[in-house]
C-alpha cells in the first residue's frame, strides 16, 4: 500500500493530522511508509491535485473525494465529518475506511 | 503578530456589511464590549467555530456585546469569500452579528491580523482585552476546556481582567492580494 500525506505549511493543523493517520495506521496493523510532501507553489497544488492541507492519498486515491467544484490551492481543507460537521481534519473513521477499502 | 497590543485602543473602520449597510466601530460605541473577528467563508476553521460565534453573540446580547465578523480574504484567488458569497453564508447559518467586507484588506493590515478566526476583544473604553482563539478545540465543541472568549468577556464585563489575555489564533492564514 503507498499512502501519501500531502500539506501546506500555513494551515496549522498538519502535524496533528500526520498523527492522526498513523495512529490509525498503527491500529489498523498497516504497515506502510507515508510519503510526506510539503506542498509550497500554486503550481505544485495544480499539479499535485492538491485540494488543501491536509490530503492524505492511498494508492494515490483520496481519502475524501473531492467535489466537482472544488479546485486544487494552497489553502486547509474542509472535511464533513460524519455528523455533517465541518472540521479541518479527517475523522480517523474516515482515514480508517479509506485504508480498508484499499486493503479489501 | 498583531498590530495591537493589550491596552491599545481600537483602530477604527467602517465597511459594507452582507446587510446592504455600511458599518463602523463607533456603530457600537455604547457597547460593554465589542468582539471584532477576522473571518471568512471557506476556512474549515472558520466553519468549525462558526456556530460558536452565533451561540456567543445570543448569549451576550442581552449583556451588551456586540461581536462584528469581518472578511478581507482576496476574492480573486479564493472565490468562496467574495461579497456575494458572504451574503450566502450569513444567510445560511443565521448570522446574528454584522458581516463585514474588508476588500482592500486595509482594515486587517491595520489590526495585523494573520489568520481567520482572530479575536480581537475589546471594552468599553475601546482597549484591547482579549486577543486570539475563540477557545482552545475548533475540533469538538464539546471537548472544549478553555472558553477563552467567554471567559474574557465574562471578566470584561465584571470589570476584571480577563484569566487569559492572549492564546495563539488557530486558523487559516488571511488570504492577502
Amino acid at each position: 500500500m503507498r499512502i501519501t500525506f500531502l500539506y501546506f505549511e500555513d494551515c496549522p493543523s498538519h502535524e496533528a493530522g500526520l498523527e492522526r493517520l498513523q495512529q490509525v495506521m498503527a491500529e489498523e496493523n498497516v504497515r506502510a511508509p507515508i510519503e510526506i510532501i510539503k506542498v509550497e507553489t500554486d503550481e505544485q497544488a495544480q499539479h499535485l491535485r492538491f485540494f488543501g492541507s491536509p490530503t492524505i492519498l492511498i494508492d494515490g486515491q483520496d481519502i475524501d473525494p473531492a467535489p466537482g467544484d472544488a479546485f486544487p490551492a494552497l489553502t486547509c481543507r474542509a472535511y464533513r465529518l460524519e455528523d455533517g460537521r465541518i472540521s479541518p481534519l479527517p475523522s480517523p473513521d474516515m482515514i480508517r475506511r479509506a485504508l480498508r477499502a484499499r486493503e479489501s | 503578530m498583531a498590530n495591537l497590543k493589550i491596552g491599545d485602543q481600537a483602530i477604527p473602520f467602517a465597511l459594507p456589511g452582507v446587510d446592504g449597510q455600511q458599518h463602523s466601530l463607533q456603530d457600537y460605541a455604547d457597547k460593554l464590549a465589542v468582539v471584532v473577528i477576522f473571518s471568512c467563508n471557506h476556512c474549515p476553521y472558520v466553519r468549525a467555530w462558526e456556530d460558536r460565534m452565533t451561540q456567543i453573540q445570543g448569549d451576550y446580547a442581552n449583556k451588551g456585546v456586540q461581536l462584528v465578523a469581518i472578511s478581507a480574504n482576496d476574492a480573486s484567488k479564493y472565490p468562496a469569500d467574495s461579497f456575494d458569497n458572504m451574503k450566502v453564508r450569513a444567510q445560511q447559518k443565521g448570522f446574528n452579528f454584522p458581516y463585514l467586507y474588508d476588500e482592500t484588506q486595509e482594515v486587517a493590515r491595520t489590526y495585523g491580523a494573520e489568520r481567520t478566526p482572530e479575536v480581537f476583544l475589546f471594552d468599553n473604553s475601546g482597549a484591547l482585552r482579549y486577543h486570539g482563539a475563540i477557545d482552545d478545540n475548533y475540533e469538538t465543541p464539546g471537548a472544549v476546556r478553555s472558553h477563552h472568549l467567554r471567559l474574557a468577556l465574562d471578566s470584561v464585563l465584571a470589570s476584571q481582567s480577563p484569566p487569559v489575555v492572549e492564546t495563539p489564533p488557530v486558523g487559516c492564514t488571511i488570504k492577502w492580494k
